[in-house]
């Protein structure tokens, strides 16, 4: 089409000085505005599963997963523990189910749950992650028993609540016959006081022999948490010498 | 005397628009989606007063976008295959002029169906926020108006125009969202990817106008606007309808008729 324009200096001054002045203007006006940053409070309710459904256009996987992203927005950010103490977790819960009922496949929402907004340092926050990680598990256990898994060592070690451990493991035991073995008699190492790391590195490894961690990037999320809770135990033993 | 060239240009598109019976069109829309937002009212179990407000200013804002930059560029469409473009520079007028005219013309356009999408809004939410997001609206589909004009007088055809304005305006709704959510990985946030695809998200909000804080029915739900929000609005949209109107002028000005 260049045969078709004419000249840059056929465009009068005056456009010229508008268009550049304007441009200026508009990246600075842009720059001048704050970042934006998602307040806990921000966070509304989900809307009804069936307007979502309608406005997924026929793909509520798609939408499943934008939301997730969208809700992984209002948590993490630095200084973790302040958003998440911040954070309604009824209404968190409400997200992660409205996810879960697009994408009854998905996994993410109960990593969520259970290894990221289970972290909050606040047992009745904590509690309830874990019992959403059950109730969600009853729906389905054969593909959610990993995550209940997690939740048992969760309970055990971090609300020093052996008899909620001890539920959530029996329910696997019972509930969940595709789960592999060692996950299946999870109660023993309940029962034995098995600390918190070995605990966790017991079901990583679990995980991984059994395949059922294929994606690169949990597995690399899941070894991040591992390590930062090497690092938690070997501060808070130096801090006890 | 070249301000009575660009009011004439501005009121014979306001004829245009009468003479399609654009406002009919409009009218029988709004009121599809309020008798949508009202059948949705009647099912739900609670908050029925805050879903149809919430339902009918969404819909009305998207269809309000869709139908006007829809005119816009079929209108310019229609002028350039007439001939009428031709004939109107003919006579002694500037090509700017040309362009200003029919940006007035068009924004007019916008503000009466803003003002159209606003009156049923008087009726369901305080009259204070109403107007907000009434002016709100209006400014949005102000930009609107200079996006759409932009587009197709730089690419003259009604496909590549309509892709540009709708995925312009799409992301420009979303790029807020998408700022957050490229802010905040759950794992691999010093990839070398991760660093590009951020920087590259943060330099498009520089350029892109934030359409997510125009008009939001949370404004009308829970009368959560402010006179300093629409302020802002203003100011963007003030500075965003110089920057495409001047960029279709450069346009047009290199243009061959």
């Amino acid at each position: 089409m260049a045969s078709g324009e004419r000249s840059l200096t056929d465009v009068s001054r005056g456009v010229w000085f508008s268009l550049i002045a304007a441009l200026i203007l508009q990246i600075a006006w842009q720059s001048a505005q704050p970042r934006p940053v998602a307040s806990a409070a921000a966070l509304g309710a989900p809307p009804p599963v069936a307007v979502l459904r309608v406005a997924s256009l026929g793909e509520p996987v798609v939408l499943a997963q934008l939301t997730t992203l969208y809700l992984q927005a209002f948590d993490n950010q630095p200084g973790i523990s302040i958003p998440f103490r911040d954070l309604d977790y009824r209404r968190v819960t409400q997200w992660l189910a409205t996810i879960l009922e697009l994408d009854a496949a998905g996994q993410y929402p109960l990593l969520m749950a259970a290894q990221v907004y289970s972290q909050v340092p606040d047992p009745a926050r904590e509690r309830l992650m874990l019992e959403f990680v059950h109730e969600q598990f009853l729906q389905d256990p054969n593909r959610r028993w990993r995550w209940l898994a997690h939740s048992a060592i969760m309970a055990h070690h971090r609300l020093r609540d052996t008899a909620l451990a001890l539920r959530f493991a029996d329910d696997i035991a019972r509930l969940a016959p595709a789960a592999p073995g060692w996950a299946r008699q999870m109660r023993i190492f309940i029962l034995e006081g098995i600390g918190e790391l070995d605990s966790a590195k017991i079901l990583l490894g679990g995980l991984l022999e059994s395949g059922e961690i294929k994606d690169e990037r949990e597995l690399r999320f899941l070894a991040e948490r591992l390590e930062s809770m090497k690092n938690a135990e070997k501060s808070s033993r130096s801090s006890k010498k | 005397m070249r301000q009575p060239q660009i009011a004439t240009i501005a009121r014979f598109t306001l004829l245009e628009a009468l003479r399609t019976r654009l406002a009919w069109l409009f009218v029988i829309v709004l009121a599809l989606i309020l008798v949508t937002a009202y059948f949705i009212q009647q099912l739900a179990i609670t908050e029925s007063t805050r879903l149809h407000i919430g339902f009918s200013a969404a819909a009305a804002r998207l269809a309000t976008v869709f139908v006007l930059s829809l005119h816009i560029l079929t209108s310019m469409v229609r002028e350039f295959n007439d001939k009428g473009l031709e004939l109107t520079l003919s006579f002694d007028l500037r090509r700017s002029h040309y362009i200003l005219g029919r940006l007035c013309g068009y924004t007019l356009i916008a503000a009466v169906f803003a003002l159209l999408a606003t009156l049923p809004q008087l009726l369901l939410a305080p009259p204070q926020a109403a107007l907000q997001w009434g002016l709100s609206l209006a400014l949005e589909l102000a930009i609107v108006t200079a996006l759409s004009l932009f587009c197709i007088v730089t690419f003259t055809q009604l496909m590549p125009a309509a892709s540009f304005v709708l995925g312009f305006y799409l992301l420009a709704r979303a790029l807020t969202a998408i700022r957050l959510i490229s802010d905040t990985p759950l794992v691999g946030g010093d990839a070398l990817s991760h660093q590009v695809i951020s920087r590259l998200v943060d330099a498009l909000a520089l350029l892109l106008p934030a359409l997510d804080r125009f008009a939001q029915s949370v404004w009308l739900a829970d009368s959560t606007g402010t006179w300093q929000m629409v302020g802002a609005n203003a100011a963007q949209a003030l500075l965003y309808v110089v920057l495409l109107g001047a960029a279709a002028m450069f346009d047009f000005y290199r243009r061959n008729l």
